[in-house]
C-alpha cells in the first residue's frame, strides 16, 4: 500500500496535479475566507459556472479556454461588486448573472459543433491531464492572487467585519470589493482548470467554512484553512489515483463535507458572523 | 410557420412549460421574500446528484431528484434558519452533493460508453425533449408544490416579512422554514425537468424578483411573477422554434429573457426609488438583516 503511494507520486501528471492543486488550494483558502465573511458564498458558486460559459465561448472561437474563462468570470465579478449590499437583493442578481451565464455557455454549445470533451473537462475538471505549462502558469497566478489579498488585507478585513464602520472611516468600499472579487474571478479561472467548475466551490468555501468555526481569529483561520485546503487536495488526488477512475473532484468534496460536519456539530449556535462580530469588538 | 406551432413536440414544450412557469411564479415570490435564492439555486444541483443517482441504479431521473432535495431540504431546514450565515450551510451541502453527482456520473459513463456526455442533458435539458410523462411527473409536483404552499399561505408570508414578530405571536417559524424548503425542493424538480438543472433559476428567481422590484403587494407580486415566468417561456420557445434557422437552445432564450425582465425591474425600482426616498420597504429589509 505505501509502495504504491510512493510510486503514485513518481508519475509526472501526478506531480503537476500536486503542485497546481496545492497552489490553487492556496489562492482559494486565502481569497474564500473573506467570500465567507462576507457572505458572497453564491458568488463563489456562480463564477465558476459563469466561467463554463466564457470557456465554451472560447472553444467555439478557436481561442484558448482559459482566456475565455478569464474574460468572462472578470465581467460577471465586476457586476456583481455592483449588485448591492443587501444580503437579498444581491443574491437575486447572482443567480440571474448566473443564469444568464450559464444560458450563453448553452448557446456556445449548441453552435459548437465539434466535440464536446473539451467543455465537458470545463464542467468536471482535468486535474491529472495538467501539463508542465499550465503548472507554472498555475503557481505564477496563485502567487499574484494571494499578494494582491495581502497587500489589501488590513482595510479588506475591515470592510469584511464591519463595513458600517469601515465606510464611516472612509475605507472605498465599492473598490475593494470590485479588486476583492476579480481577484475571486482569477482563482476561480485558475481552479476550474483543476476541479472542474462544478467544484471550485468546495475549494473557496469548505476550508474556510470550517476554519472560521474552529477560530475566530484572522490570521490563524486563513493559515488552517489554507492548510485544510491544501490537506485535502493532497488527500484527494492520492485517493484518486489509487482508487482508478473515481473522480479527484468527488474526494475533495466528500472529505471536505466529513471535515465540516463534526466541526459544524461541535460549535453548534455561535455562528461564523457572531464570531466575526467578536473579534472586531475585542 | 402555424405548422410548427401544432406540431406535437412543440404543444408538449408549450403544455409543460406553462405548467411549470406558473409554479414556480408562485413559489419564486417566497423564495426571493425569503431571501433563499442561493438554496434555490442549490436544490438543483443536489437534484443533479439526484438524477445522476437514478440513471446508475435504472431508476426514473424524477424519483432520484425528488428523494435527493427532499433530504436536502429537511437537512438544510435544520442547520440553518437564519439568513446571514446561511449561505455557508447552503455552500457545504451543494458542494457534497457536486461531489456525489461528479462520481455517480463518472461510474455511469463508465459502465455506458455510449452515454459519456449524458450528464451534459441532464444539466442542461431542454423544452423541445420533454416527453408525456415528465409532463405529468411536472405536473404532479408542480401541483403538491403549489397545494402545500396554499395551505400555509399566511403563516409563511406572515414569517417570510417579519421572522421576530411572527415568532412571537407564537407561529413555529422552524417548522415553517422546513415546510417552505420541502416545497421549494419539488418545485426545483419540476423545473430541472423542463429547462434542465443550470437554467432554473431563470424561472425560478428572476420573474419573482422583478415582479417584487415592480410591485411590492403580495397578490399582485405573485400574479406578476406568474405572468413574466409564463410569458418569457412562451416567448422562449418561439424564438427558439421560429428562430433564425440557427436552432438556438430554448434555454438560451428564456435565460436571456428572464435576465432583461429583471435588468429593466432594476432600472424602474430605481428611478421609483429616487422618487420617494422614504419607502417604507426599506424597513422589512432592515429587519432582514438585524434578525
Amino acid at each position: 500500500m505505501f509502495a504504491s503511494i510512493v510510486d503514485l507520486y513518481r508519475y509526472p501528471f501526478i506531480q503537476n496535479a500536486l503542485i497546481s492543486g496545492v497552489c490553487v488550494a492556496v489562492a482559494s483558502a486565502v481569497s474564500g475566507y473573506f467570500l465567507v465573511g462576507r457572505g458572497f458564498t453564491f458568488a463563489g458558486h456562480a463564477l465558476p459556472n459563469i466561467g463554463f460559459a466564457g470557456a465554451a465561448g472560447a472553444v467555439l472561437f478557436g481561442v484558448r479556454p482559459v482566456y475565455g474563462l478569464f474574460a468572462l468570470t472578470i465581467l460577471a465579478a465586476v457586476t456583481m461588486a455592483f449588485a448591492g449590499r443587501d444580503v437579498r437583493e444581491r443574491d437575486v442578481s447572482i443567480g440571474v448573472i448566473m443564469t444568464f451565464g450559464l444560458g450563453l455557455g448553452l448557446m456556445f454549445l449548441s453552435l459548437y459543433s465539434g466535440y464536446a470533451q473539451q467543455v465537458y473537462s470545463i464542467l468536471f475538471g482535468t486535474i491529472l491531464g495538467i501539463t508542465r505549462q499550465d503548472t507554472l502558469l498555475t503557481a505564477l497566478s496563485s502567487m499574484g492572487v494571494v499578494g494582491v489579498l495581502l497587500f489589501l488585507f488590513r482595510p479588506l478585513l475591515f470592510s469584511t467585519v464591519d463595513p458600517v464602520t469601515a465606510a464611516a472611516r472612509g475605507v472605498p468600499l465599492l473598490f475593494l470589493s470590485v479588486i476583492f472579487l476579480v481577484t475571486v474571478a482569477v482563482t476561480v479561472s485558475l481552479a476550474v482548470q483543476v476541479v472542474g467548475a462544478m467544484l471550485v466551490f468546495t475549494l473557496l468555501v469548505g476550508p474556510s467554512a470550517t476554519a472560521t468555526r474552529i477560530t475566530g481569529r484572522p490570521v490563524h483561520a486563513i493559515l488552517l484553512s489554507s492548510f485544510l485546503g491544501v490537506s485535502y487536495v493532497f488527500i484527494g488526488i492520492t485517493l484518486a489515483g489509487l482508487s482508478g477512475n473515481w473522480p479527484v473532484s468527488f474526494f475533495i468534496a466528500a472529505i471536505s463535507f466529513l471535515v465540516y460536519l463534526p466541526v459544524r456539530i461541535v460549535t453548534g449556535r455561535p455562528h461564523a458572523s457572531i464570531r466575526y462580530a467578536k473579534v472586531h469588538e475585542s | 410557420m402555424s405548422a410548427i406551432f401544432t406540431s406535437e413536440l412543440v404543444l408538449r414544450a408549450l403544455l409543460g412549460g406553462t405548467i411549470v412557469a406558473v409554479a414556480a411564479g408562485i413559489v419564486g415570490y417566497f423564495l426571493v421574500l425569503r431571501a433563499h435564492a442561493f438554496a434555490g439555486e442549490a436544490f438543483t444541483d443536489i437534484g443533479f446528484a439526484g438524477a445522476t443517482g437514478a440513471a446508475l441504479v435504472g431508476a426514473p431521473t424524477l424519483s432520484g431528484m425528488i428523494v435527493f432535495s427532499l433530504l436536502a431540504a429537511v437537512g438544510l431546514g435544520f442547520l440553518g434558519t437564519r439568513v446571514k450565515g446561511r449561505d455557508v450551510e447552503v455552500g457545504m451541502v451543494l458542494s457534497f452533493a457536486l461531489g456525489t453527482g461528479v462520481l455517480f456520473l463518472s461510474i455511469y459513463s463508465h459502465t455506458n460508453a455510449t452515454h459519456a456526455l449524458g450528464g451534459v442533458n441532464i444539466l442542461f435539458g431542454s423544452l423541445l425533449n420533454i416527453d408525456v410523462v415528465d409532463i405529468v411527473l411536472a405536473l404532479a409536483s408542480s401541483l403538491a408544490a403549489v397545494t402545500v404552499l396554499m395551505v400555509v399561505y399566511r403563516p409563511l408570508l406572515f414569517a417570510s416579512i417579519d421572522p421576530a414578530g411572527a415568532e412571537a405571536r407564537g407561529l413555529n417559524t422552524r417548522t415553517l422554514s422546513v415546510v417552505f424548503l420541502v416545497i421549494l425542493a419539488l418545485m426545483t424538480a419540476a423545473c430541472v425537468l423542463a429547462v434542465g438543472v443550470l437554467l432554473t433559476a431563470s424561472l425560478l428567481i428572476a420573474p419573482a424578483a422583478a415582479a417584487v422590484n415592480f410591485t411590492r403587494r403580495p397578490t399582485r407580486s405573485i400574479a406578476l411573477s406568474v405572468g413574466i415566468a409564463v410569458g418569457i417561456t412562451w416567448l422562449g420557445l418561439v424564438l427558439a422554434v421560429a428562430g433564425t434557422g440557427h436552432h438556438l437552445p430554448v434555454g438560451f432564450f428564456i435565460s436571456s429573457l428572464a435576465a432583461l425582465v429583471y435588468a429593466l425591474s432594476l432600472a424602474v425600482r430605481r428611478k421609483r426609488h429616487t422618487a420617494r426616498i422614504e419607502e417604507p420597504h426599506h424597513l422589512d429589509r432592515e429587519t432582514g438583516r438585524g434578525e
